[in-house]
């Protein structure tokens, strides 16, 4: 079994009292600020991981990022996958989700033979949770969201467990498929001194825009259907209102008004 | 000269910071109570490699190196205390045991350590003072196979939760008279003896081992007989003294981001306390305190994986650091007003932590001594 899991290098929430914004195109300005790997994305390997000790086969980490977030890589293959695709080119910056699933799903395509691909439900970052649905749209397989357990069924067909409001539906699912996964999944492994050293012999395979033979119109910014128009904080403002009369009347005037603005 | 980390050691760091953030806190509070290693963590220390991080891979360990055990015990200390002080004299039995061991004695020690099955002891210091080496009275009397120990350690931490302990006792005279024995706990006559009761890094334990005419196989002789003393002082020198300045660098780092953190989050005048400059100056000092000492520790690192000898710098990082780490946990404590001295706060437990550090592995006046003697020399 081969399974893909896109591995995003998101800005450490410690440093993000720093993080800016460029005035000129909206997108966050990432120097200098270390990067850590997306919390989620980091479950979804640690699904991977556990998917190939029980049924063999290999795991593959893909990212799309700045030569900067090497380190984040190498994180990658030290939790223990087995490749790294690096997907880095000026050309990317400033891609929306839909540039960086065309870009990830181009990747993914030119790595040819997958079975499973993991993602994590969201990013800290941007957030849009978005990029899983539209690399499996792109890619023409189905998709499932908010995914908390992953079994394999037999060769090929998949038991994905899925929450949805008050509760979570079992779905049988056929290979190749993409999958993004929900918090309580997993609890990923520690990193050992071992497997540091480990992950420094395995491969992290760079490819550029040039690789991948992109059109260029659907990447970068170019590419990018969506852009921040404005961020501004939202102001959030107390509205105060002392109820008048007998204890009887304030109570129900109170529950009346709370029923009103679906709080019960 | 670069002062950057490789990739390996900051991914090192990252890791067992993430370690060490949510696997002992639960513990903590047991731990400072009962005076008690959480023996039942030693077991995923060894897993994850912490535990064997200077023992070569031949023996189940990573050799990762000086350094990277210093990474470690930084961000174990800078959670708890005494968790890198019991790990640092783990390493100390690791470091005596691969420097002077035969192949038959690290094939069967090192790697139950490696694995965390037991803990690693180095038993020097006997009734009669630590500082005073040649003045040890532990004796160890040939007699046809066996060496006779008799005598009493004390001060010796993970005394009691160990299989093993590396111990040196007096087979001759003066300060070649030394040697290092591996001393079994179920050799007849040897046992731990009484716990003490610290006012800091409480969860290290710290005891006796007692000796009455316990026969010691003469293949348990670490090294070869007299060269006690040379173990005992190398093993202090570029394991003990460096590891001891890792915990104090934890502490450094506790310290000062309890300190910012009160200093950010306190009012007083109707403004936060960090605008006032007598504050200010407390947190430059604890800055400073934390930054020299880091770079005098990590030289000794970077020294030892390089094979350059550092009995000075050693002595230096070691003197330097556990003072700081006291001087600046009684700082961030006066930061902190009557609430230092509250025990909610953890900074008076950092400062009885750092207390502990001093004495511990060469007290300050050795490391001064170790210190002058090079300087005086320096201009001849």
């Amino acid at each position: 079994m081969r399974i893909i899991v896109c591995l995003k290098p998101v800005p450490d929430p410690k440093h993000w009292s720093r993080l800016a914004l460029d005035p000129k195109t909206g997108t966050l300005i990432r120097g200098g600020i270390p990067s850590i790997v997306n919390p989620l994305d980091r479950k979804a390997l640690e699904a991977a991981l556990q998917l190939r000790e029980k049924e063999g086969g290999e795991v593959i980490t893909l990212s799309m990022a700045p030569p900067s977030a090497m380190p984040v890589l190498r994180e990658g293959l030290a939790m223990g996958a087995d490749l790294s695709i690096f997907l880095t080119d000026l050309a990317f910056a400033g891609s929306d989700a839909l540039a960086t699933s065309y870009i990830m799903g181009t990747a993914i395509r030119k790595l040819a033979r997958y079975d499973l691909i993991l993602c994590g439900d969201q990013t800290l970052d941007g957030s849009t949770s978005l990029v899983s649905a539209q690399i499996a749209e792109f890619l023409g397989i189905p998709n499932l969201m908010h995914v908390s357990a992953i079994e394999v069924q037999k060769s090929g067909v998949f038991h994905v467990r899925s929450r949805i409001e008050h509760g979570s539906m079992l779905v049988e699912m056929k290979a190749p498929l993409v999958l993004s996964v929900a918090k309580e999944i997993n609890e990923p492994r520690y990193i050992t001194l071992m497997n540091i050293l480990e992950g420094e012999k395995k491969e992290i395979r760079v490819w550029s825009s040039k690789d991948l033979s992109l059109s260029e119109p659907w990447v970068g910014l170019k590419g990018s259907p969506s852009q921040m128009a404005d961020l501004f904080i939202r102001e959030a403002k107390r509205k105060g209102e002392i109820l008048q009369g007998d204890p009887s009347e304030m109570t129900k005037t109170l529950a009346d008004r709370l029923h009103r603005m679906g709080y019960c | 000269m670069d002062f950057k980390l490789s990739e390996r050691e900051e991914l090192l760091r990252k890791s067992m910071r993430e370690f060490a953030e949510k696997e002992i806190p639960p513990r903590m509070e047991a731990m400072e109570e009962t005076g008690e290693f959480p023996v039942e963590l030693l077991k995923k220390m060894g897993d994850v490699g912490i535990l064997g991080v200077i023992t070569p891979q031949e023996y189940g360990g990573t050799g990762m190196g000086n350094l990277a055990r210093i990474i470690i015990l930084e961000e174990m200390g800078r959670v708890c205390p005494a968790i890198p002080m019991a790990l640092q004299v783990h390493h100390m039995a690791t470091y005596a045991l691969t420097k002077f061991g035969n192949e038959e004695q690290k094939k069967k020690y090192l790697p139950p350590l490696a694995k965390g099955e037991t803990m690693g002891v180095m038993a020097v210091t006997d009734p009669s003072g630590g500082s005073d080496v040649a003045g040890i009275k532990t004796s160890a009397k040939l007699e046809g196979d066996v060496y006779i120990l008799n005598g009493r350690k004390c001060f010796i931490t993970n005394s009691h939760f160990s299989d093993f302990w590396v111990v040196v006792a007096r087979t001759g005279e003066g300060g070649r008279g030394l040697s290092a024995f591996i001393v079994e706990k179920n050799f007849p006559g040897a046992k731990p003896g009484r716990k003490e009761n610290k006012v800091g890094l409480r969860g290290a334990n710290t005891g006796e081992l007692v000796f009455q005419n316990c026969p010691v196989p003469k293949a348990n002789l670490l090294g070869h007989e007299g060269e006690g003393m040379n173990i005992a002082i190398q093993d202090i020198v570029e394991a003990g003294r460096p590891g001891m300045a890792s915990v104090a660098l934890g502490i450094l780092n506790a310290v000062l981001e309890q300190a910012v953190k009160f200093a950010n989050e306190r009012s007083l005048y109707g403004k936060p306390i960090n605008t006032l400059q007598a504050i200010q100056w407390h947190i430059a000092d604890i800055y400073a305190d934390l930054e020299i000492s880091r770079l005098l520790v990590y030289r000794v690192g970077w020294m030892r994986d390089n094979n350059i000898r550092c009995d000075t710098e050693s002595a230096l990082a070691k003197q330097f650091a556990c003072e700081a780490a006291a001087r600046s946990a009684r700082k961030a404590i006066e930061i902190h007003g009557s609430y230092g001295v509250m025990k909610e706060y953890p900074v008076q437990r950092l400062l009885r932590d750092a207390l502990v550090t001093i004495p511990a592995g060469g007290t300050g006046e050795i490391a001064k001594l170790v210190m002058a003697r090079h300087a005086l020399n320096m201009f001849k």
